[in-house]
């Protein structure tokens, strides 16, 4: 830009620009944002329509600290697993955040190597939301429709909300593997890797979803 | 701003918002032992905001980009917190109408049968 234009006076001069309005950002990372905003429609819908049915239950709603608490030892510890599931999905943003950070350094192995571990602690959060399914289907006997302790609509949230969320993250960790891939094989060697930082966006808001269903879900 | 190159920050600023959001999980997850209340209701939202609002500038780098798309992206949610106003106003009302009719009050003070004096 000709101009060093700052503050929110860039808004108008950016819009206003009968060009490109985001200046400075790659195409497939606007269409990548359009998408998580789309997406984060989706995701509050359903956690409003989650309020909404929680508000109206006239049965008291199950404890969720309870439900989803674990025995390890002896010791009974209240939403052991939703908090190690946590705390991998945090450590994966984390890795995420790295492989962005060396794609823009062009150091494309760490960068390849980190999108890897990445995917890794994605599949194991996978693997841990599978085990909690499994318990909560097979041994508790929640389904959609009834449950042991109280309003019945408690089951048809759970499996909607962390059922969609893991499927995003299931389709993250697919394409990060992807992303790896067509890295390794050098399709984007003459571009800036930001199809990097691109990826990180989508698993970062994979990480974001979380947090407000582990606020809203599990611990209210 | 983006910069020609993309977005390039020191290593250390990502392992210190690593760490604190590993620090604000273990409070969020520590609020749990918490007795309920508006204390705790109100501990479970700042973390929560403090984990999204890292994650989105620093991790997702909107604190870097122009304000022009950070407007694009932080304003059309508003329309959510309209929703979410509209349905809290209307399942309070589903609520006390399912209590008044069916009789299925989970709260120890019962409501009065209708018409039996002020609510």
């Amino acid at each position: 830009m000709a101009q060093a234009a700052t503050g929110h006076a860039t808004i108008f001069q950016d819009w206003g620009s009968d060009v490109t309005t985001f200046k400075g950002v790659p195409w497939g990372k606007v269409m990548m944002w359009v998408f998580l905003l789309s997406d984060t429609f989706i995701f509050s819908s359903f956690l409003i329509g989650y309020m909404t049915v929680r508000i109206t239950a006239a049965e008291p709603w199950p404890n969720a600290s309870e439900v989803f608490s674990l025995t390890m030892f002896g010791v009974h510890v209240p939403l052991l697993l939703i908090a190690i599931m946590t705390f991998v999905l945090i450590t994966s943003s984390g890795t995420m955040a790295l492989a962005v950070n060396y794609g823009y350094r062009r150091q494309k192995k760490k960068a390849i190597l980190f999108i890897g571990l990445t995917a890794f602690f994605g599949a194991v959060f996978v693997g841990m939301q599978i085990f909690e399914w499994s318990k909560l289907i097979l041994v508790d006997n929640v389904r959609p429709w009834q449950n042991d302790w109280g309003a019945e609509q408690f089951g048809a949230c759970f499996f909607m909300i962390t059922g969609f969320h893991g499927m995003h993250v299931t389709g993250g960790v697919i394409y990060l593997i992807f992303v790896a891939i067509l890295l390794a094989r050098g399709r984007y060697d003459n571009t800036n890797f930001e199809i990097v930082e691109i990826a990180g966006l989508y698993w970062h808001f994979v990480d974001l979803v979380w947090v407000f269903i582990f606020a809203f879900f599990y611990l209210w | 701003m983006a910069s020609e190159v993309g977005q390039q920050h020191p290593l250390s600023l990502y392992f210190w918002i690593w760490g604190l959001l590993f620090v604000v999980s273990a409070a969020s997850y520590g609020t749990d032992y918490m007795e309920a209340g508006y204390l705790r209701w109100a501990l479970i939202l700042i973390f929560m905001l403090v984990k999204a609002g890292y994650i989105v500038a620093i991790f997702m780098h909107l604190k870097w980009e122009r304000w022009a798309l950070i407007y694009a992206l932080l304003l059309p949610p508003g329309a959510l917190m309209v929703l979410m106003a509209l349905m809290a106003f209307e399942s309070d009302y589903t609520w006390l109408t399912r209590v008044v009719y069916f009789g299925e009050d989970p709260s120890p003070t019962r409501l009065p049968p209708p018409g039996a004096g002020a609510h």
